[in-house]
C-alpha cells in the first residue's frame, strides 16, 4: 500500500474540548435544520405551505437530505485525508446517524402518510418495484450501522465493527439507484449525485491502488 | 428539490370567485378545504388573479363533474409541462415569458380544408362550455378541474376530414426563447406530439379547452388551446397547440417514443395495468391535504359509462 502522507496541508485544528463543546453542538442544530424548515413550510410560515402535493414534498424533502447526508458521511474521511484535519473525523458519527434520522422519517412519511399502513400494498410495491426493493434494502441495512455506532460496540466488534460498516458503500450505491429509477426524465439531478458518490469512492480505490 | 416558494400574487390580486362557481359547488369546496384539516392548502380558496382575462359566455355543461374542483393556485402551479422543465413547479415558475397571442394553428392532412389560421379563426365559432373534468396524471395523481372549451369535434368537423383520416395528430409549439425546458440538455424530443383514433377524437368529452376557472387558459395548462380527453392520462391532453393534422396511420406519440414499455398510444386510465414503476391502482388527490388517503382509481377515469365501446376487443393490456 502506498504511503500517503497524513497530513500535508495542515487546515486549523481545534482541540478535542473545543470539538465537543463547541463545533459538535453547532454541527447538531446545523443538521436539524432541514427538519426545522420542512415544519416551517408545513405550517406556512414560508411561502405556500408544501405546495399542491405536500406528501410527495416530504417524501422528497427527507429523501435528499438522506443521501446529502450519506454522502457527507462518506466525504468525511477523504477530506481529513486531503486536509489532514483528522479533528473532522470526531463528527462522522453524527452525520451517518443524521442521514439514518432523515431516512427513517423519509420512510415513515411513505408508511403513515402516503400509504397509511396499507401493508399489502406496501410489500406490492417492495416486492414489484425495483426502486422501492433498493430504497428498503438501504434503510434496512442502515439499521445495524445505527445500532452499533457507539463507542461500547465499537469496542465490542473489534475489527468485526469496520467491515461490517463498509457496508455504507453498497448503500450508497444501492440509494443513487433507488434515487435515479424514480425520475421519469430529468436523470441531470440524480446523476449529479450519483457522480459524487463514485468520486468518494473511487478515491478510496485510488488510495488502496497497489505499488 | 421540489420545495419552493409560491410565486408572488399579492392579497389584492385575490379575487373572490363565488360568483363564477355555483353556490353548491362553492360550499362544497370549502368544507372540503374546512374538513382536510390543519395542513390543508386551502383548496376551493377563491384565488383567481384579477390579471386573468375573463371569458365570455360561458353555459354549464351536463357532462361535468359535481365534485368540488382544485384551487386555481393547484392547478396553475402543480404541472407537468417539460416544456418549461421537469419540475412540477417549473411550469409555474417559468413560463411568465410564454407568449400565447397572436397565435397560430396549421391544420394539414386528410382533409378537405386545410392551411394556417388564427387562433380567433379557430375557436371563436365555437360557444364555450364550462366542463368540470377529473384529471388523472400517469403518475397517479388527480385533481378536478373546471375547463372551459367546446367539443374537439366540432373544430374537426368544420375542416371536412376525408374518408382516409383515422387519426388525428397534433403538435405543440417549439419556443426556446420563451421555454427554457426546450433548451435543457436531458428534455424530451421536440416538438411534444400526441395523436387520438378519429372516435376517440369525435367522442364528445374530448375537448379543446380555452380556459379554466371561466379565464383563459393560463400559460403552465397550456395556453391558449390544449387538449382534454379526461378517460386518458394526463400526457394525452397536449398543450400549446399549433398543429393539428389528419392522417391514415397511427401518428407517433412523445411519451411512447421517449419509453415504449412504460407509455402506449392509448394511455387509457387503467387500474389494473401498472407502470412498471408504480401502481396505478390508486391515485393522490392533490389538495385534499396531508392526512387524505389515497383514492381508488376508476377505470377509464370514472368515464367507462360513455367511453368503454369505443375499446370493444381491444386488448387494453397489451394496448396501455
Ligand atoms: C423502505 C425504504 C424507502 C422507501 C419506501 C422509499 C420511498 C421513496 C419514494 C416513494 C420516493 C419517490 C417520491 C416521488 O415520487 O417523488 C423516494 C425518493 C427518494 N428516496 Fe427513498 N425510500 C426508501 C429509502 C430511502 C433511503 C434509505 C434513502 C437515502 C438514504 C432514500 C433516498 C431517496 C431520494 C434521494 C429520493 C429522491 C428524492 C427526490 O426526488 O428529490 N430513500 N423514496
Amino acid at each position: 500500500m502506498a504511503t500517503v502522507p497524513q497530513s500535508n496541508i495542515m487546515f486549523w485544528s481545534p482541540s478535542l474540548r473545543q470539538v465537543k463543546r463547541i463545533i459538535k453542538p453547532l454541527v447538531f442544530i446545523a443538521s436539524l435544520m432541514p427538519f426545522a424548515w420542512l415544519l416551517l413550510e408545513a405550517f406556512g410560515t414560508l411561502g405556500r405551505g408544501l405546495g399542491a402535493n405536500p406528501i410527495e414534498a416530504i417524501q422528497d424533502w427527507f429523501g435528499i437530505w438522506a443521501l446529502r447526508f450519506l454522502l457527507i458521511t462518506l466525504s468525511i474521511s477523504p477530506l481529513r485525508h486531503i486536509t489532514g484535519m483528522v479533528w473532522l473525523l470526531q463528527l462522522r458519527r453524527m452525520f451517518g446517524l443524521f442521514a439514518f434520522f432523515y431516512a427513517s422519517i423519509h420512510f415513515l412519511n411513505y408508511l403513515v402518510l402516503d400509504k397509511r399502513f396499507d401493508f399489502p400494498a406496501i410489500i406490492e410495491d417492495v416486492l414489484d418495484r425495483l426502486f422501492i426493493t433498493l430504497g428498503a434494502a438501504s434503510l434496512l441495512l442502515l439499521i445495524p450501522l445505527a445500532i452499533t455506532s457507539t463507542n461500547g460496540w465499537r469496542r465490542r466488534l473489534g475489527r468485526r465493527w469496520q467491515k461490517l460498516h463498509y457496508l455504507i458503500y453498497p448503500i450508497g450505491i444501492m440509494v443513487c439507484w433507488h434515487f435515479f429509477w424514480q425520475v421519469k426524465q430529468d436523470i441531470l439531478e440524480p446523476l449529479i449525485y450519483c457522480l459524487i458518490l463514485a468520486m468518494l469512492l473511487g478515491y478510496r480505490l485510488w488510495r488502496r491502488r497497489p505499488g | 428539490m421540489l420545495i419552493k416558494k409560491a410565486p408572488d400574487i399579492k392579497p389584492s390580486e385575490i379575487t373572490s370567485e363565488s360568483n363564477f362557481m355555483n353556490r353548491r359547488e362553492f360550499i362544497h369546496s370549502a368544507g372540503l378545504a374546512g374538513a382536510a384539516g390543519l395542513l390543508a392548502t386551502p383548496s376551493g380558496a377563491q384565488d383567481v388573479p384579477a390579471s386573468a382575462v375573463p371569458l365570455p359566455d360561458i353555459s354549464p355543461s351536463p357532462l361535468s363533474t359535481d365534485e368540488p374542483p382544485n384551487s386555481f393556485e393547484d392547478i396553475t402551479t402543480y404541472n407537468n409541462f417539460y416544456e418549461f422543465g421537469t419540475d412540477k413547479g417549473d411550469p409555474g415558475e417559468n413560463s411568465g415569458k410564454f407568449k400565447p397571442r397572436p397565435w397560430e394553428v396549421t391544420i394539414d392532412g386528410e382533409a378537405e380544408i386545410t392551411g394556417t389560421f388564427s387562433y380567433e379563426d379557430i375557436v371563436g365559432p365555437h360557444p364555450l362550455e364550462e366542463r368540470i373534468y377529473r384529471l388523472r396524471c400517469v403518475e397517479a395523481w388527480s385533481m378536478v378541474i373546471p375547463w372551459v372549451g367546446f367539443p374537439l369535434g366540432d373544430l374537426l368537423q368544420r375542416y371536412k376530414p376525408t374518408s382516409k383520416a383515422r387519426y388525428v395528430a397534433f403538435e405543440t409549439i417549439v419556443r426556446p426563447s420563451e421555454m427554457p425546458g426546450q433548451r435543457g440538455f436531458f428534455g424530451l424530443d421536440w416538438p411534444y406530439v400526441e395523436g387520438l383514433r378519429m372516435d376517440e377524437a369525435m367522442h364528445p368529452l374530448t375537448i379543446m379547452a380555452v380556459g379554466v376557472y371561466g379565464v383563459e387558459l393560463p400559460n403552465p395548462n397550456g395556453a391558449p388551446l390544449r387538449l382534454i380527453v379526461p378517460w386518458k392520462y394526463g400526457f394525452k391532453g397536449i398543450k400549446s397547440i399549433v398543429r393539428i393534422s389528419f392522417t391514415e396511420k397511427e401518428p407517433p406519440t412523445t411519451w411512447s417514443l421517449q419509453a415504449p414499455s412504460e407509455y402506449g398510444f392509448y394511455a387509457n386510465v387503467n387500474p389494473t395495468v401498472d407502470h412498471p414503476r408504480w401502481s396505478q391502482a390508486s391515485e393522490r388527490p392533490i389538495g385534499a391535504g396531508l392526512f387524505a388517503p389515497r383514492q381508488t382509481t376508476l377505470m377509464f377515469n370514472g368515464y367507462g359509462d360513455q367511453v368503454a365501446s369505443l375499446y370493444e376487443g381491444l386488448d387494453l393490456r397489451r394496448n396501455f
